[in-house]
């Protein structure tokens, strides 16, 4: 027997994608953010999107082109201190912005990938996260029902990946990736390095290749990926 | 004024004890990293998903997928782990992270933080702010003793949403070292060259004095 190959090129794997679409998109400022797929999203055009991510990148990079083009309805995030774009297109209302807490992102997500209806946290209690959503008292103590999250496609970087899809991430890379490739119909994953199968140990492997759909191999890394001069 | 910001990371840097795991927040607290000595025997934890930071990199020697949670590009040591963003929040509300510094928009004198949200104006989001403060084991705030306005930040409540409630021991300003104790806010030391009228003044709740010498960092 042969693993299945699911390399596929760029623009075929994201023309599921469309309008109305859930989209989570891994990354965590720069690394981990799939940049070229993201251009490839902004050049099909998908609108009305509601965008799962940590956080909105900065100015004229990665999401911020999804926020720019107007393709983006609802931002579901964590942060996005370091974009002043996306601040400035929430203040004036043009997208809908949902702040969680980041761990708790993460656990919503987990939970959507683990086939869990909802996890119970006590995080927020006593803030706006309350505001929403169901309390629960557990063990005498409110607990949040934090409601799983699933995406149409998670949009996802990796250092390296198999034709199956198995892959791995280098250092602060990894970050919402390997916990989005469980939460989504259709995983896309952008790819620096494409291995023969078997080139990744088994115990190497971060995320197993049947999370995947699609493996995009990269030509070229943009300046986009490149480290950030501030 | 950038010495005495050096002068109070410096402080922040001595909050942190051998043993400890310590995650330092956006803005300020990261800047701490520098003025932490070489040799402690520690580990930093960043919420993108390492433990055990080692010395901020220049643009030039940075690898572009090492960074902390700021952007800023930092170093591994003998021993570093990388993980996801659900591993490194397990820490968090474990209760494996000893102390963390953040930053604030307004601390109360119940301890409450506010740091994520002035609705209509500038709102961040909470990142990863929420949990550390409501699950560090120690939560400190470094920050300026008052907003560009000249407006207290210590206030006797906070107006603005909360981060998490009764969650501040200390805080850190270019002012004081002031800690949140059952009274309030308790003055513990002054910056060198600031007066305790100047401090009192410029706290917008009371501040209560100790009986004994005041030192000075």
């Amino acid at each position: 027997m042969k693993l299945p190959d699911k390399t596929t090129p760029m623009a075929q794997a994201i023309a599921t994608i469309k309008d109305g679409d859930t989209v989570m998109i891994g990354g965590f400022g720069v690394p981990g953010t799939p940049m070229t797929l993201i251009h490839a999203l902004v050049a099909h055009g998908a609108r009305g999107l509601t965008v799962i991510k940590n956080d909105a990148n900065e100015p004229g990079m990665g999401v911020d082109h999804l926020l720019q083009s107007g393709q983006v309805r609802r931002l579901i995030t964590t942060h996005l201190g370091l974009n002043a774009n996306a601040m400035a297109l929430m203040n004036a209302g043009q997208i809908e912005v949902e702040f969680n807490a980041q761990g708790i992102l993460a656990e919503r997500i987990r939970a959507g990938g683990a086939g869990i209806g909802a996890v119970l946290s006590d995080v927020g209690i006593g803030t706006e996260l309350e505001h929403g959503k169901q309390v629960v008292q557990l063990d005498g103590r409110p607990h949040l029902v934090q409601t799983a999250l699933r995406a149409d496609v998670a949009l996802l970087h990796a250092d390296c990946a198999d034709g199956f899809g198995n892959l791995t991430y280098r250092a602060t890379a990894r970050n919402f990736n390997p916990v989005m490739a469980m939460a989504a119909q259709r995983v896309v994953v952008e790819t620096e390095t494409l291995v023969a199968l078997g080139q990744i140990a088994p115990d190497a492997v971060h995320t197993p290749g049947v999370f995947v759909d699609c493996v995009v191999p990269l030509e070229t890394l943009t300046k986009e990926y490149a480290v950030v001069e501030r | 004024m950038s010495s005495a910001r050096d002068r109070l990371l410096a402080r922040a840097a001595r909050e942190i004890v051998p043993g400890m795991v310590v995650n330092l927040g956006i803005g300020l607290p990261t800047q701490v990293l520098a003025h932490v000595p070489a040799g402690i025997a520690a580990c930093l934890h960043t919420e993108n998903g390492m433990a055990g930071i080692g010395p901020a990199l220049p643009p030039s020697q940075a690898d572009r997928n090492l960074i902390d949670a700021g952007g800023a590009y930092v170093s591994t040591l003998p021993g570093s782990a990388f993980f996801d963003s659900v591993t490194s929040f397990a820490m968090v509300r474990a209760g494996r992270i000893d102390l963390t510094m953040l930053g604030a928009f307004e601390v109360a004198a119940n301890g409450d933080l506010a740091n994520w949200k002035i609705p209509g104006k500038f709102s961040p989001g909470m990142g990863g702010g929420i949990e550390l403060a409501q699950k560090a084991r120690r939560v400190v705030v470094i920050s300026t003793h008052t907003d560009r306005a000249g407006n207290p930040k210590l206030k006797s409540a906070c107006t603005l949403p909360l981060t998490a409630a009764g969650c501040v021991a200390r805080i850190f300003t270019d002012m004081a070292v002031v800690d949140v104790g059952p009274r309030g806010f308790e003055l513990v030391e002054l910056a060198e060259g600031r007066s305790l009228a100047e401090v009192a003044d410029a706290t917008g709740a009371p501040l209560h004095v100790p009986d004994h010498p005041i030192a000075t960092f």
